[in-house]
């Protein structure tokens, strides 16, 4: 079950991450450590505030192979993405995106990297929020907020 | 009736005998030491489909069915509480507990039971003296020194007496080859240190320190030494007249007793003077309006109905590894080292890492590693798919991680009931898992 996790996919973002390093001047960034394995992701995003969009991102850090693939594959997936729809991403979107059996001491690992980009969004007009581990789905706030319903 | 004691006993007579049982721990079967292996039954159990190969004993021992046993029996004979009832049950039920205390005593070669203060574990052993010094047992400019080679548990409490005005914390530093640093020693454990507090062995980097000598340079600088014997109390044998310390603490639930007991030994003069941790019952004289007065110790540091089946269960513990013997269980745990040590530095050269001594006296078989391309854990997942149970992250020792600039180590820690052809398959999960994340 465990070897299912590491797919060629998995591996191959893990080995060459995308989006890996540093922009010159962020706009916006944001950090997430998980205290189990002292991983640390973060997510530095350069925003052009014309469109609206993110126009460039890097991510840095130390993490394992699901984390650092999780992080290669958001980053990807941001990049150009107008900020109003970044902040909709869900943890269940991410879950989606690896595809692969995760876990609930793992999913901590997967979700490191959209913790980071939820703290480099919380100053802006479109913050996100992630649930905590368990069934909870991650609502986008900000002007979503009047419309969360209760569970 | 304990099939190592049985083995032990017989190999006390004769040398042939002996010879057999401790002759290799690397038979195929994997039999551990004395082929005590199957005294504990959970060590049976398979995982993903594959034999479970323990090695994760520095984190909790397994348990014995001797311990598991003395765990039922006495809920089903001896559970009343204690020093209370003038019945007939509480009496015995007060008796098996002070015989437990007389028998840890004996274990670590304490001069009197009431030096042994029963607590939940090492962390609350160590929290117990901190909190005690808390009140009113240090002044402004007064200095603790720990060590970056400590647990959390020595770090942690310590910090929090630096809320306290003036109070000061240092910390010993670590050579790269694991040990604590001759340097800041001379520095740092000087007039002005109150206490002196380090690890007996080193829950990452299997360092054994020089625990009298340690002892001796606090007593020299007018300060307490205190011992984190938790990880040495399973593999070496502790005598307290001999490490000359003023205290030590130990956990049950590493020398293969039951988790919730733990041991605080103190000098009887330094425990006298101690005032109370917790407030509660079976720790007082006298409770009036105005004033306390607290019993002497130990039960003065006993708040409340102690973990009684869990002090009994313990003495049973140490009875089973006092039969197994510490001639036989430090050399098989030395061999265990050497060979995993070599192992594995036959398996991966550069690409792995092995934190601390090289094997030798000062060294237990607590192996820490980096593997290169792959992170603790993923490593820990791969193996745990092959049926290893290591440990992955940092080990409640940011210090130590700090120092050598990783997130995280992969951890190796053997016992008893290991054997060298468990490393031969820690070695061969390794290879796979090598194969698969190295770049």
């Amino acid at each position: 079950m465990a070897w299912d996790m590491y797919q060629e996919r998995i591996l191959d973002h893990y080995k060459r991450p995308r989006n890996f390093g540093h922009l010159d001047h962020p706009s916006l960034s944001g950090s997430e450590s998980n205290p189990l394995c002292g991983d640390h992701i973060t997510v530095e995003l350069l925003l052009d505030p014309e469109k609206g969009t993110i126009q460039d991102v890097r991510f840095n850090g130390d993490g394992c192979a699901i984390s650092v693939a999780s992080a290669s594959m958001l980053t990807s997936k941001i990049k150009g993405q107008r900020l109003a729809d970044v902040a909709q991403t869900r943890r269940q979107d991410l879950e989606k995106m690896l595809s692969i059996p995760l876990s609930p001491v793992r999913i901590k690992c997967a979700l490191t990297s959209l913790r980071a980009l939820a703290e480099a969004l919380s100053t802006t007009k479109s913050p996100m929020v992630v649930s905590e581990s368990g069934g909870a789905d991650t609502e986008p706030a900000g002007d979503a907020t009047a419309s969360r319903s209760p569970p | 009736m304990a099939r190592a004691a049985t083995t032990v006993r017989s190999t006390g007579r004769s040398s042939a005998a002996r010879a057999r049982t401790v002759a290799g721990p690397d038979h195929g079967v994997a039999p551990g030491l004395h082929g005590c292996r199957t005294d504990f039954p959970i060590l049976s159990r398979t995982f993903h489909g594959k034999p479970l190969i323990y090695l994760d004993s520095a984190a909790t021992s397994q348990k014995p069915r001797q311990v598991i046993d003395a765990e039922a029996d006495f809920y089903l004979r001896l559970n009343a509480n204690v020093h209370r009832g003038v019945y007939a049950l509480s009496e015995e039920a007060t008796e098996a507990y002070e015989a437990a205390r007389a028998r840890v005593a004996q274990f670590i070669h304490a001069k009197d039971p009431d030096e042994i203060v029963f607590v939940r574990g090492t962390t609350e052993a160590i929290n117990l003296v901190a909190g005690g010094m808390a009140r009113g047992q240090l002044s402004k400019g007064d200095r603790v020194v720990s060590t970056e080679m400590e647990h959390h548990s020595n770090i942690v409490p310590w910090h929090l007496l630096t809320q306290l005005p003036g109070i000061k914390l240092d910390f010993v530093g670590i050579t790269d080859d694991g040990r604590l640093r001759q340097d800041d020693l001379e520095r740092l454990v000087v007039r002005g240190t109150k206490l002196f507090t380090f690890t007996h062995v080193s829950n990452v980097l299997g360092t054994v320190n020089p625990v009298r000598e340690l002892a001796q340079r606090a007593h020299d600088a007018g300060a307490l030494a205190l011992v984190d014997a938790a990880q040495s109390a399973p593999h070496l044998p502790l005598d307290v007249q001999e490490m000359g310390a003023d205290f030590v603490a130990f956990s049950g639930h590493k020398v293969l007793g039951p988790t919730g007991i733990g041991v605080l030994w103190g000098r009887k003069e330094l425990l006298n003077r101690l005032p109370p941790y917790m407030g509660g019952g079976e720790m007082i004289r006298d409770v009036g309006k105005d004033d306390i007065t607290y019993k002497d110790p130990p039960l003065r540091f006993e708040a409340g109905t102690p973990n009684i089946a869990g002090a009994v269960v313990l003495s049973r513990a140490l009875d089973y590894l006092s039969r197994v013997g510490w001639d036989d269980l430090r050399s098989w745990e030395f061999e265990l080292l050497r060979d995993a040590h070599r192992k594995l530095t036959d398996a991966f050269g550069d690409d792995i890492t092995i934190y601390g001594p090289p094997p030798g006296k000062d060294r237990e078989a607590v192996l820490s590693f980096s593997l290169k391309g792959a992170h603790p854990h993923d490593v820990a997942t791969l193996l745990d798919a092959e049926g290893v149970a290591v440990r992955a992250g940092h080990h409640c020792a940011q210090l130590i991680m700090k120092r050598y600039g990783v997130p995280a180590m992969t951890r190796a820690s053997y016992y008893l009931y290991n054997s060298t052809s468990d490393t031969d398959r820690l070695v061969e999960a390794l290879r796979k898992v090598h194969a698969l994340l190295s770049r």
